[in-house]
């Protein structure tokens, strides 16, 4: 199990981030190293042209461009996208400070100016050691900054439309019944009785019944609908219908618009 | 409770937008000053969201309203409880003039142990080559290897030169120095992070390089040559890397934490600003030390005279001195 940030506000609200392993972040780092190298040609290419006037002033800024790129582009980006590179945009990596406070400049500057030190000797196993070890999976760059980075994974949606939608659902005849068991039924909960409805084709008939029976009869524990309603409905739909309750809300043309919901997340 | 899930969305999310605009604002013009009429609407924004989100967090069916109000808290948390300075805007120019010098005060201990680090190993490495003639070939590193020889042979050659030896590669020559002295200088730097023992190794080892450079041309009797070579740009040059090397003992330091009763987290935050200007310090001096060691320090006599060369070095040593130690500098940027 990934590492999590756990943070607890003066108001008593919590919220965790999930902490980015190595391995993720040696993705993200490669992508990074592609887009530098590509940068890096292109204005080498662009120095040799210039070289047609003076090919000392073209060598130098061919030098200097590899320097600054490979130095200032995680600066950059880090700082105009607030904790992403293209890498770790693309990988859903962000880098934040430890606190979940404002990240600031000199953190950004410094994370990037360690990796001198974490690409020690090479292909930055001082840093990747020091994320494997760290319990905040954090680098030396991450350890004198202040800060971590952080998974912002995208939650695989399976389309339930199509999984539940034209099936009768005898509960939703009670609305205030079907309140109460959205009311009363955890996320957790809720997470699995939906994969146990998805993976539902993959199980053996008889740990598929057991397995129905476990979860109906848990269900029929937190709310008590009419027995005229549950009687001769086996467990396997009972089940279905209470993820269609649970996950197919009317609620959602009410939601913020997604396009919101994603600058919000930034 | 929330029993009517639409309802409770139709009714906060007014808020939550307004919120959501807010923080936009906050990250648009970082440098604004809210009134208290807007802190105060902004708190009560940020108490009513963290009390939905409490709501939505039990809620089994909305991974994605739970995702969004948490994003929203954390902003406005970051926001709300950072007592930081807002360094938001990149400003290189006032950093260097301003910022740091003013680190470089504050961290003045840190400084002079780093020239007490430079001075034992520069002590140390004339000595070297004043009792082993071996010391100069096994300690010089690489890039050094065309001091190997004679210093006096080499004058000669120097002062008997008719064509320019760069070739005409002054630009290309001064971008190399510049950035391999600052990437040098940053690894020294990050070494703090070994609790600055690695930044001492990095200090003492070039300080050793250069004992040795210098006694062993002064032994030949070519002071003048030595001091008209090295000083243009060394008296920027080794002053950048003491500063590289001041940071790395003050991360060190804040690391270790001997007598100071904050959090190693507090202590890290207090330095890290001091540490951007000084790096934003040495590498403004190491560029102005890679141009002057290209286009001025690889010129000879006849071609220009030593004392002429000392003189600069003198000047900018002295303009360098008044810069770190004695000039006014702004008052620090105000807190928020």
């Amino acid at each position: 199990m990934n590492p999590t940030l756990k943070i607890r506000t003066p108001e008593g609200i919590a919220f965790s981030f999930a902490l980015a392993g190595p391995v993720v972040r040696c993705l993200a780092w490669i992508i990074d190293f592609l887009v530098t190298t590509v940068a890096v040609l292109m204005l080498s290419l662009l120095g040799q042209m210039g070289g047609i006037i003076s090919a000392d002033i073209s060598q130098a800024i061919s030098i200097l461009a590899y320097f600054v790129i490979s130095v200032g582009y995680g600066i950059f980006f880090e700082w105009i996208w607030r904790g992403q590179t293209l890498g770790k945009r693309l990988l859903r990596l962000r880098v934040m400070d430890a606190q979940g406070l404002r990240l600031q400049f000199y953190q950004v500057l410094l994370r990037n100016l360690l990796r001198f030190v974490d690409a020690l000797p090479a292909l930055y196993l001082v840093g990747g050691l020091a994320s494997f070890f760290s319990r905040r999976a954090q680098r030396l760059g991450d350890l004198a900054a202040n800060t971590v980075v952080v998974y912002n994974p995208k939650p695989a949606e399976p389309d339930l439309d199509q999984l539940l939608a034209g099936k009768f659902n005898s509960l939703r005849q009670h609305p205030h019944l079907e309140a109460r068991m959205r009311q009363r039924v955890s996320p957790d909960e809720a997470r699995l009785a939906l994969q146990a409805i998805i993976r539902r084709d993959e199980l053996d008939p008889a740990p598929r019944v057991a397995l129905f029976s476990e979860l109906a009869e848990h269900f029929k524990g937190l709310v008590h609908f009419p027995p005229e309603v549950i009687e001769a409905m086996p467990d396997e739909q009972y089940v279905r219908n209470v993820v269609d309750i649970l996950f197919r809300t009317r609620a959602v043309e009410a939601k913020p618009p997604a396009k919101e919901m994603a600058v919000a997340a930034r | 409770m929330i029993i009517d899930l639409p309802r409770f969305i139709d009714a906060e999310r007014p808020t939550w937008m307004e919120l959501e605009k807010m923080l936009d604002r906050i990250a648009q013009e970082p440098d604004r000053r809210m009134e208290l009429e807007e802190v105060q609407r902004f708190h009560l924004l940020y108490q009513k969201v963290s009390a939905d989100l409490a709501r939505v967090a039990t809620f089994a069916s909305e991974p994605e309203l739970r995702r969004y109000l948490e994003s929203l808290t954390a902003r406005a948390y970051g926001e709300i409880h950072e007592t930081r300075d807002r360094a938001h805007r990149f400003r290189p120019l006032h950093w260097f003039l301003n910022e740091f010098p003013r680190a470089f005060r504050r961290r003045s201990g840190a400084f002079t142990l780093a020239v007490v680090i430079l001075m034992v190993g520069a002590i140390f490495g004339g000595f070297a080559t004043m009792f082993d003639e071996e010391a100069k070939e096994a300690i010089l590193p690489k890039q050094f290897s065309h001091l190997l020889g004679d210093p006096a042979k080499r004058v000669a050659e120097e002062e008997s030169a008719t064509s320019d030896r760069a070739g005409g590669r002054h630009t290309y020559f001064a971008a190399f120095l510049m950035q391999n002295n600052i990437k040098v200088s940053i690894l020294s730097l990050g070494l703090g992070i070994t609790f600055g023992i690695g930044t001492i190794i990095e200090l003492f080892s070039n300080s050793v390089s250069l004992g040795l450079i210098v006694v062993d041309y002064v032994r030949a009797g070519q002071t003048m040559f030595m001091l008209g070579w090295l000083l243009p740009h060394g008296v920027i040059e080794i002053p950048s890397l003491l500063i590289a090397g001041q940071g790395g003992l003050v991360l060190g330091a804040a690391l270790i934490g001997y007598g100071d009763r904050a959090s190693l987290t507090d202590r890290l935050r207090a330095v890290g600003p001091d540490l951007m200007a000084l790096t934003c310090g040495f590498a403004g001096m190491l560029v102005w030390a890679g141009i002057i060691e290209s286009f001025l320090s690889q010129y000879h006599e006849p071609f220009i005279h030593y004392w002429q060369k000392i003189l600069f070095g003198l000047a900018e040593f002295a303009v360098l001195i008044w810069f770190l130690y004695f000039r006014k500098i702004a008052d620090p940027e105000e807190k928020p």
